[in-house]
């Protein structure tokens, strides 16, 4: 069975972001950057479901600019077998996104979609489902486990009330959770390995994707900042202020 | 004008505590608000939404494959309701509406807006980015329409005194059958909800145990307080998932916050950005915690914590 997963270039997660003083969006030269952790998780478990041998080709894909191919080094170097870069410099927005991936998935006749529940860039948290939508297939979003057996997989789900369980047909989309798995560090004859894989390139024009309307990003600000409060000494200097402010 | 439809959130009979804040985010767009719940038997939940204010019509759609709230099952019919004149869909912004509402916007055409924190008008949302460390301002496409979540902890709950009429209807289309739901562990608590307390305590990694989370809970319930952890005690096992605050957690608005334990990493700030107070414990005053917090004390918190208890 094929998986296909998806990685995408965000800016590092350690990373202090600052907004542009004059608003137009976040500062990204001279950061670093990295896959989305998420996208690491989604990974790593379809690494694992090779190594169990219920996998037996994972194809690697992202979309955006020549720098992307980074990216793709690094899912190869995961484990990867070769990868799919969706050439595209300009932004590309859920929907777009999802419309690629589709194709992709399509165009590869893939059993397993593996993507992580969301980017730490936009958090939007919409790509796994709208791929799901595009092609009517079932979606097991936030997953902490993924058992799969013949023709099905059982998903356990992280949800606001606790742990969902789902049942779902392959193909399928997943949506990897933190939880899911500990991604592996990187040795170096893996990354080396990486290199000498096989990277197919596409524009989305050659996938049949033309981006619609999307949503028009007028103004980027810094959230309102806190204001250091004070070091109290005591327990008692806490509750004295804490009711000081009829917050007990 | 704007004709918005919200998705219900409901489960066993109840309505979710979201919807009144989600009505409460349609308000600013204006225009008429219809709340559909779809359910096995929405009756319940249906009358508890007809009582919000600034609601103007219920819609019930019994269906039994509707009883667990899959977004496969349900998608289908939101997409079928959606386009019979609504210029806008809204849900809210929990693990259901998150995983629902893209399958909606994706088989609309519509690009989605995630976790609306702010609305400046019918088409235009403030939502954060980058785990809340930069806020942007959105316009979207009217057309199709504008689907959106709503992100709870910027909303102030509606009151519960009015009255719209609950319409039942049906709403035809073929569901899947590819999605089938096994089961729901869900934790039992005495305790106030997390998203909706007014009052949060909150441990770290420093716990090191959950029989060690007792001193935690101990403090929650003199405050009647409700009960989180970092990302790091949940993976540690200490307590179980859906107590994680955070970027990829809840995002929460408490009156008061104790982070004890907690470093104060931006994930797990992303979370809380918007609590009135918060007090932070840790024996580490460099700690990135104290940065944000209302009220700092530098301490061992196997000793503080049982102090500040005995002395509530
Ligand atoms: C993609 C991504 C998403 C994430 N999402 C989240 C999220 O949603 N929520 C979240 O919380 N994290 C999240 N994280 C993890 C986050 O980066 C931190 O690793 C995590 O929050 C750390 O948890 P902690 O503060 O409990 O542990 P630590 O950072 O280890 O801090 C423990 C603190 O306890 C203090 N301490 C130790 N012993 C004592 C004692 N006896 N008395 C008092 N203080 C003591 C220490 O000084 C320290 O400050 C995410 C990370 C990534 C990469």
């Amino acid at each position: 069975m094929k998986a296909l997963v998806s990685v995408k270039r965000v800016v590092d997660y350690n990373v202090r972001i600052q907004v542009k003083s004059d608003g137009s969006g976040v500062v990204t030269d001279g950061v670093k950057f990295s896959v989305n952790p998420f996208d690491e998780i989604a990974m790593e478990e379809a690494v694992r479901l090779k190594e169990k041998g219920k996998v037996t080709e994972i194809i690697a894909v992202t979309i955006g600019g020549a720098k992307c191919e980074e990216t793709l080094r690094t899912a190869l170097a995961f484990g990867a077998d070769r990868a799919v870069h969706v050439k595209e410099e300009s932004e590309v927005q859920p929907l777009t996104a999802a419309q690629a991936l589709a194709a992709v998935f399509k165009k590869e006749e893939a059993q397993l979609f593996l993507l992580g529940k969301q980017a730490i860039d936009d958090d939007a948290n919409q790509t796994g489902q709208m791929v799901a939508a595009l092609l009517d297939l079932p979606q097991a979003t936030f997953a902490s486990k993924v058992e799969l057996e013949a023709g099905k997989a059982t998903v356990t789900r992280e949800v606001d009330a606790g742990l969902e369980t789902l049942e779902i047909d392959l193909p399928a989309v997943i949506t990897a959770d933190l939880r899911l798995n500990e991604p592996r560090y990187l040795k170096l004859p893996d990354i080396m390995k990486a290199k000498k894989k096989p990277i197919a390139a596409f524009s989305l024009t050659d996938l049949g994707v033309t981006p619609g309307a999307g949503l028009k990003a007028s103004k980027t600000a810094a959230p309102p900042k806190r204001s250091k409060g004070v070091v109290v000494k005591t327990v008692d200097e806490l509750i004295a202020a804490l009711k000081g402010k009829g917050l007990i | 004008m704007s004709k918005i439809l919200i998705i219900g959130q409901q489960a066993e009979g109840k309505l979710s505590s979201s919807i009144a804040k989600v009505v409460s985010a349609a308000k600013l767009v204006g225009g008429d608000i219809e709340v559909a719940i779809f359910a096995k038997d929405g009756s319940g939940a249906a009358a508890e939404a007809a009582k919000l204010e600034g609601v103007t019509k219920v819609l019930q759609i019994d269906r039994a494959e509707n009883d667990h709230g899959l977004a496969a099952i349900v998608a289908p019919q939101v997409v079928e309701l959606a386009k019979k004149g609504y210029t806008h869909v809204f849900a809210p912004g929990t693990t259901f509406g998150k995983d629902l509402l893209p399958r909606v916007a994706a088989k609309l055409g519509a690009q989605q807006v995630s976790d609306v924190m702010a609305v400046l008008g019918p088409t235009s949302f403030d939502r954060p980015i980058y785990a809340g460390n930069a806020i942007v301002t959105v316009e979207a496409p009217a057309a199709p329409a504008v689907v959106a979540t709503i992100r709870l902890a910027s909303f102030q709950a509606v009151g519960s005194g009015g009255s719209a009429p609950v319409e039942k209807i049906s709403v035809d289309v073929a569901l899947p059958t590819h999605t089938r739901f096994v089961k729901l562990e869900a934790q039992k608590s005495e305790r106030p909800e997390l998203q909706s307390a007014s009052r949060v305590v909150s441990g770290g990694r420093a716990l090191g145990s959950s029989e060690n989370f007792k001193v935690i809970y101990a403090l929650a319930d003199k405050l009647k307080a409700g009960v989180g952890a970092s990302r790091a005690a949940v993976d540690s096992g200490y307590v179980p998932n859906d107590m994680q605050v955070g970027q990829t957690g809840k995002i929460i608005a408490p009156e008061l916050y104790f982070a004890i334990g907690i470093s104060g990493a931006i994930q797990h700030l992303a979370g809380i950005k918007d609590a009135r107070t918060i007090v932070a414990i840790n024996k580490d005053a460099e700690a990135p915690i104290f940065e944000v917090a209302d009220f700092g004390l530098v301490g061992d918190l196997f000793t503080v914590v049982p102090e500040l208890t005995s002395k509530l």
